[in-house]
């Protein structure tokens, strides 16, 4: 029976060329848009580290004194240096990383290559497991290149390829603001989305270049990059940050397990309290440990234009929906006189409704098509847009499907009116009309 | 006209009617809030900077260290100002539109406390301020002894110049001339108002608050180096900018000319505002398709209503209507259903408003958007239903002696 409907249905949307076209052309026009911005705002809002990120916290205390305190506001984004290496050296977690971001000049070897900046990050030798970065060459640093300041650099298979020609460079120098860095590892093609660990430097930046430890950073005087806030005696100066009031480091631990988060929730509490009683810190106990997920939630990743067009574009395929309502009621109902025909010779209600959803389900899959076509015009658009999240836009195979699934589900929603009304319409009247 | 009998036979087809006035409401909406929003983002594009952004480049060093600060200075004031058409070179830590170097709180009393303002700060050198080209109302611009050298953030008791948007955000009503600013412990005094200076980044903050900067003196030194204001003929400044970027290696070979930064001011301004166009870009395309569809709509629909009273406007011509009763007559159909459907749509647009004004933080709609918004739809519901009127109006009489 099925194939018999779609055979009238194909017959019936040839004879009227001009209207079927009408139909398909505004379903693919609105499924276009709302695909191309739902695409967008799904790699978006997509998760950094799949299978790792629920694992991965953001714990945040409050070490400021009690000018401008306001009773119920969350702690602060980040942590001071002396709190960062009090919970980094306290290991209560399976995995810890302090860490900032920075800008370094490195000084090719190569003549041929003038000194430029590359972003950096320095941080704590966990960083690495924690965040399951994978290598192209030799590995991560260890714990104790941190304690010892080594002067070992992590780079990326970008500046690999740039300086070393893509050949393996560990064991190499790398020269940064006059400093002999030894490469231990350089990271294989790696960009998570959104640059979580750090929000301050743009949420969809791509991977740091070169990654330096943290002490080390200090101590050869790297400058780092951020946002700082200060308070108290706090100036933000450069030259004392390890002892400064200001919070400016970015501090994540890796939690297998709700005992261990709720472990570590305490553990966070007592530390508070330890603070306090020591004077360092003088707000009441304020702690918090949103997951990644939770966190990229909270600081509202997801730039508010995408939002926006998204709703846009829901808008207008709304409106080509009530467009294709109101040209297939046209088209049903001018059929009136050959459903009358169907109905008098013996065809149910029922089997004439489920003729008129094929029929509409066919159109909505041509407006698939369409849109389909129109959304990769739309995304090649976008990333041609000037947004540091433009090259990430690209259909995968589950947006893919949603496609289809969106506009033959919204053409059979398009459809149940006009076919039910169609249905409505008494034989004997039509028959004797003709 | 009558319009009874139209209303008596829009009657019959409910349906349809309604679909196509809820076609027309939800294109109202969208389309006044989307024009509302790209109005948004182009008043935004076009803020006045205050300076003379046309004739201005900026060059940006980094990576010397702070030992090297005022001798770098020296080398590159004298080095470039011998490149033909240079006007002039000075020395400043940022432009309107370059890098964000100097966004704080100001207070207006000594107490610390809530921060009245977020404000950029401009400090320049000798000669920045007559470069930029700024505007004062009231009071005067830096004088010569108003330079001193410093080492905090900006020159502390420095005499500032405030835009008159921030004069009248701190001091509404009065005279700023003489007041007191302060950001954290340093202490500045206001001896001028400036009519114009934009933040170097006005398109991430509130377009009421996009001109709230200072303007404070300052020698070049430690605190005040790397970053020089480069100013020539509008004509020559590509070229001039260019070899000043091709003297720096020579003038400065150890540091870093951050690209970015290192342009002349008006492409700056174009790239701090190209999210602002794509977005405007994209807007005026849902407008275009929506009218698009909305307009297909019209004439598929109106089409068959032709094709259906085809007998019946054969009768009509038969019994004596002209070709343009006919036409008169789907036009004024169209007309009141259009009508309908802005009604509805107005309802709709205002309440969509109120849902962006609540997440987007945009401002109420003007209502001057109503009746243009309802003009358009008008002229669009009119031009989409010509053809099929035309069609209808083409009938011939005789139709009404044939069956079917």
């Amino acid at each position: 029976m099925f194939g018999y409907y779609l055979d009238l249905a194909l017959r019936s949307l040839r004879r009227n060329r001009m209207l079927t076209a009408l139909m398909v052309l505004a379903i693919a026009l609105g499924i276009g848009a709302s695909m191309t911005t739902l695409t967008v705002l799904h790699v978006l809002s997509g998760d950094p580290l799949p299978g790792a990120s629920s694992t991965l916290f953001y714990p945040q205390i409050d070490p400021r004194d009690m000018d401008g305190y306001e009773e119920g506001k969350k702690p602060p984004d980040q942590v001071t240096w002396i709190d960062g290496m009090n919970l980094l050296h306290a290991k209560r977690a399976a995995h810890q990383a302090l860490m900032t971001g920075g800008a370094v000049p490195v000084q090719p070897a190569q003549s041929s290559i003038d000194p430029f900046y590359s972003d950096a990050r320095f941080t704590s030798a966990d960083f690495f497991p924690m965040f399951q970065v994978p290598f192209l060459y030799g590995h991560a640093w260890g714990e104790s290149d941190d304690d010892a300041k080594a002067r070992v650099v992590v780079i990326s298979r970008a500046l690999n390829d740039k300086l070393f020609g893509g050949k393996d460079s560990t064991g190499q120098t790398l020269r940064v603001k006059d400093t002999a860095f030894r490469i231990v590892g350089v990271i294989d093609s790696w960009r998570p989305n959104p640059h979580f660990y750090d929000i301050n430097m743009g949420n969809y930046s791509g991977l740091e270049d070169v990654f330096v430890p943290l002490t080390t950073s200090g101590d050869v005087r790297l400058d780092h990059n951020g946002s700082m806030d200060c308070w108290g005696t706090g100036s933000g100066d450069d030259d004392h940050m390890e002892t400064q009031p200001c919070v400016w480091l970015q501090f994540w631990v890796q939690l297998d397990g709700a005992d261990q988060v709720k472990a570590y929730r305490d553990y966070l509490v007592h530390y508070s309290q330890e603070q306090k009683s020591l004077g360092r810190f003088e707000r009441p106990v304020n702690v918090a440990l949103p997951g990644l997920m939770e966190w990229l939630d909270i600081n509202k990743v997801v730039p508010g234009d995408v939002r926006l067009q998204t709703w846009l574009a829901f808008g207008f395929l709304l409106v080509c929906l009530v467009n294709t309502v109101g040209l297939m009621l046209a088209k049903f109902l001018r059929r009136s006189g050959e459903l009358g025909v169907r109905r008098a010779l013996g065809a149910s209600k029922r089997e004439v409704f489920a003729q008129l959803l094929v029929e509409s389900g066919v159109i909505g899959l041509a407006g698939g098509v369409g849109g389909l076509l129109l959304a990769f015009l739309g995304l090649w658009l976008v990333r041609r847009q000037p947004s540091d999240y433009a090259a990430l836009a690209h259909l995968d195979l589950s947006m893919l499907s949603i496609t289809f699934l969106l506009a033959v589900g919204s053409s059979l929603l398009a459809g149940l009116l006009p076919a039910w009304r169609a249905c409505q319409i008494a034989p004997a009247l039509q028959l004797k009309s003709q | 006209m009558q319009i009874r009998p139209i209303l008596a036979a829009l009657r019959r087809h409910r349906l349809a009617t309604m679909l196509i006035a809820l076609e027309i409401a939800l294109a109202c909406a969208v389309l006044c809030n989307a024009s509302f929003l790209i109005s948004g983002r182009l008043s935004a594009m076009h803020v006045n900077s205050g300076v003379d952004e046309a004739s201005l480049a900026l060059i940006k060093l980094t990576g010397f260290d702070d030992a090297e600060a005022v001798d770098l200075n020296a080398r590159v004031q004298s080095g470039l100002t011998g490149i033909a058409g240079m006007q002039s070179v000075t020395v400043t830590n940022t432009a309107p539109f370059a890098d964000k170097v100097g966004t704080a709180g100001v207070t207006t009393s000594q107490e610390p406390g809530h921060p009245r303002a977020i404000v950029d700060y401009y400090i320049g050198g000798p000669g920045t301020f007559e470069a930029m080209g700024l505007r004062v109302v009231a009071g005067r611009g830096p004088q010569a002894d108003d330079y001193h050298s410093f080492i905090g953030f900006v020159p502390d008791n420095a005499p500032v110049l405030v835009t008159r948007a921030l004069a009248e955000h701190l001091w509404p009503g009065t005279d700023p001339l003489g007041k007191e600013l302060w950001c954290d412990r340093l202490h500045f005094r206001v001896v001028g108002v400036l009519e114009h200076l934009v933040r170097p980044d006005p398109a991430s903050f509130a377009p009421n608050t996009a001109e709230w900067t200072v303007f404070a003196p300052g020698l070049p030194g430690t605190k005040l180096a790397g970053t020089y204001l480069l100013k020539a003929d509008p004509a020559q400044l590509p070229r001039v900018l260019r070899e000043a970027r091709a003297a720096m290696a020579r003038l400065a070979p150890d540091a870093v000319v951050d690209d970015e930064f290192s342009r002349p001011l008006s492409e700056m301004r174009e790239a701090r505002f190209r999210q602002d166009r794509a977005m405007a870009g994209m807007l005026v395309g849902v407008i275009c398709a929506l009218l698009l569809v909305t307009a297909l709509g019209i004439v598929g629909l109106a089409s068959f209503w032709v094709q259906q009273r085809r007998k019946q406007i054969g009768i009509r011509r038969a019994i004596g209507a002209t070709r343009r009763d006919i036409l008169r007559y789907f036009q004024t159909e169209n007309f009141l259903i259009v009508s309908a459907g802005i009604a509805l749509g107005m309802v709709m647009a205002f309440g969509l408003n109120l849902v962006l004004m609540k997440y987007y933080e945009l401002p109420r709609l003007p209502w001057t958007y109503f009746p243009v918004g309802a003009l358009a739809l008008w002229v669009l519901g009119q031009l989409a239903v010509l053809g099929p009127a035309m069609r209808a109006a083409s009938v011939p009489p005789v139709v009404a002696t044939r069956s079917v």
